[in-house]
């Protein structure tokens, strides 16, 4: 994985991406591009079109415009579950968990563990549950495989969210929000997270209002404004008080 | 990919959850097991005839008139949908097999030869015009639960409104194809009709070993393959459920399959015991057939549910019923004390999940 960062292509690269939905353009001409083991923080107001960028590069949507290369190929994503075939893995603001199942269900939820008995293929619980707990355990994490997402904290729910993308050997690795919600030590470990996939060449692509999340894990910050793409800078060259000015259009551009 | 861990994990924080507070034992379906086990020894010391053979024998095979229809809408509940039109399904699969059962054995038709009597009719194949006939009447569950599939699932239609609409449909398909008369089973493999449905092996009833075997199955289906954890994963989250690659509408589809399929069996088991397909049978059987799902502790707003909660369910109506009879209560009754025990059930749980 080390080698794809030393090549220098990047492991996403958007052109001209624009959306329409009916009469309302909620993306326009938006360039990009995420190289291997680099965090970039994406930020903007409600309504700038963060989410509608994460989901036309989740396969949620696909773009009315422009072009998604990833890892140096043209795809067009008609579902989700086609972008996680490639290797991008979305963590999402709701979570997206079941309540009603467990932990180590939730983590492998759609890509369950199988054995075969036969010509029946059976779910392998144990393997489920002990992957479940190495991955939690990985994310520092007290979280019990078997205990109901229900009767889990906020931070708990977090690990489970994160600990899915972890199963498969995701080259990008989108989160909305993922410090929203949690207490101070969760943020740490999130963000310990973070720098834990940047190591190990995972890009990472981070969606946060917190400013001092993103400028403490990421490389880059991308602002969007309006549907359009407003700055890209490596995190050095500009400031939070910059990026607020960028965020609110008090600076219209960077 | 895995990175090394420093420290094993430890759970100072996190208590475990306490057995009693886990698995079946907090579930609604656990304490209307409790209740049912009470009840049962209440009516032991109530009515001697409670325990006899003959009337176990009377309460497993009327349970096991609703058991097997229940078992199919737990499917569809657990994943937060409702199937109304589970009491045609059951009249129109019985009668679909019963008349495909007499024209087959009319004679001329090639299934059959006749007698040397020149007027009995008897099988070329036996068992072969019963297979065919039950074969007719499952296929037109499925067609009708495929129907209600694509309607809830890719046309986005509202499962009550679907399902209602659809009760009305297959009914009245029932009526059409029958011109109300209704049909008997019939012709030479009528025998095996009769065995197979309102027989007993042992002095267990037939429908009941049929229950039994389809609950094992599906208490595999749901809690060991992945196929059943998606239908979990549909009741509790659905959008989530699409997000993690689960193909929703594929699990909606088969969900009311299953259904329809399990009513259509349990309707040709209904008429084997009925000795006929009447065109009104089993009309509003789809209330008690909820009814039982939901005291057994189906959530209706999906998630939650199981094969043991659907038999339950179907117990406690039957002992009630039973235990009216045996009781010598005005068997009117009956209706109204089920209704309070669907309430009673559904508030019970809400009390302890308050308290917990």
């Amino acid at each position: 994985m080390t080698t794809t960062q030393a090549s220098g292509q990047p492991v996403l690269q958007l052109t001209g991406i624009g959306k329409e939905f009916g009469a309302i353009r909620a993306l326009h001409g938006v360039d990009m591009h995420v190289m291997p083991g680099e965090v970039v923080g994406l930020m903007g107001d409600n309504g700038a079109g963060k989410s509608t960028l994460v989901k036309i590069i989740a396969g949620n949507f696909r773009p009315t415009h422009g072009e998604i290369r990833f890892d140096g190929n043209a795809v067009h994503f008609h579902r989700p579950i086609d972008a996680r075939a490639v290797g991008i893995e979305v963590v999402y603001q709701d979570l997206a968990l079941a309540d009603n199942l467990t932990a180590a269900a939730n983590v492998f939820l759609g890509r369950e563990l199988k054995r075969k008995y036969g010509p029946i293929s059976l779910l392998d619980h144990k393997a489920m549950a002990s992957r479940a707990l190495e991955l939690f355990g990985e994310l520092r994490s007290e979280t019990r495989p078997h205990d109901l997402v229900k009767q889990m904290s906020g931070g708990q729910r977090q690990a489970v969210a994160i600990a899915r993308t972890r199963l498969s050997n995701a080259k990008l690795v989108m989160m909305d929000e993922p410090t929203a919600a949690i207490s101070v030590r969760q943020v740490e470990q999130v963000l310990s997270l973070i720098h834990r996939l940047k190591e190990q060449g995972v890009a990472v692509m981070l969606i946060s209002h917190r400013m001092p999340d993103v400028f403490a894990v990421c490389d880059r910050v991308v602002v969007m404004r309006r549907g359009e793409k407003r700055a890209d800078k490596p995190i050095a060259n500009t400031s939070p008080e910059e990026v607020t000015a960028l965020i609110t259009g008090a600076k219209e551009a960077a | 990919m895995s990175v090394p861990m420093e420290t094993p994990i430890s759970f100072t924080n996190v208590g475990r959850t306490k057995w009693w507070q886990r698995g079946i034992f907090a579930s609604q379906t656990g304490y209307v097991l409790a209740a049912l086990v009470v009840l049962m020894i209440i009516m032991h010391f109530a009515s001697p005839y409670f325990f006899t053979q003959g009337n176990m024998q009377n309460v497993a095979k009327n349970f096991s008139f609703i058991a097997i229809a229940t078992l199919g809408i737990t499917f569809v509940i657990i994943t937060g949908g409702i199937d109304l039109s589970v009491g045609s399904m059951m009249c129109f699969s019985a009668m679909i097999t019963s008349m495909v059962m007499v024209e087959l054995s009319a004679p001329g038709s090639p299934f059959v030869h006749m007698a040397a009597d020149g007027k009995t009719v008897l099988a070329n194949v036996p068992g072969l015009i019963l297979v065919i006939s039950v074969l007719a009447g499952l296929g037109a569950a499925l067609v009708v639960g495929l129907v209600n599939g694509f309607c809830i699932a890719m046309l986005g239609l509202s499962p009550f409104v679907t399902t209602l609409g659809m009760l009305s449909i297959v009914r009245g398909l029932a009526y059409v194809v029958s011109n109300g008369r209704g049909s008997f089973p019939g012709g030479p493999d009528a025998d095996y009709f009769y065995a197979l449905t309102s027989g007993d092996v042992l002095g267990v009833p037939a429908p009941f070993i049929y229950l039994v075997i389809l609950a094992a199955v599906m208490a595999v289906v749901l809690h060991h393959s992945s196929f059943g954890r998606h239908v979990f994963a549909l009741g509790g989250n659905e959008k989530a459920a699409e997000l993690t690659g689960i193909s929703v509408v594929r699990v909606k589809i088969e969900v009311y399959v299953i259904c329809a399929l399990a009513a259509g069996l349990q309707g040709i088991i209904i008429s084997g015991w009925l000795g006929s397909a009447p065109a009104n049978m089993a009309t509003s059987y789809e209330l008690n057939v909820i009814a039982a799902a939901v005291i057994g502790g189906a959530n209706l707003a999906g998630g939650i549910g199981g094969p043991l909660g659907a038999i339950v369910g179907c117990v406690l109506l039957e002992v009630i019923r039973n235990g009216l009879v045996l009781a010598q209560v005005n068997s009117y009754w009956q209706q109204t004390l089920v209704g309070v025990i669907i309430i009673l059930a559904v508030l019970v749980d809400r009390i302890r999940s308050r308290m917990t």
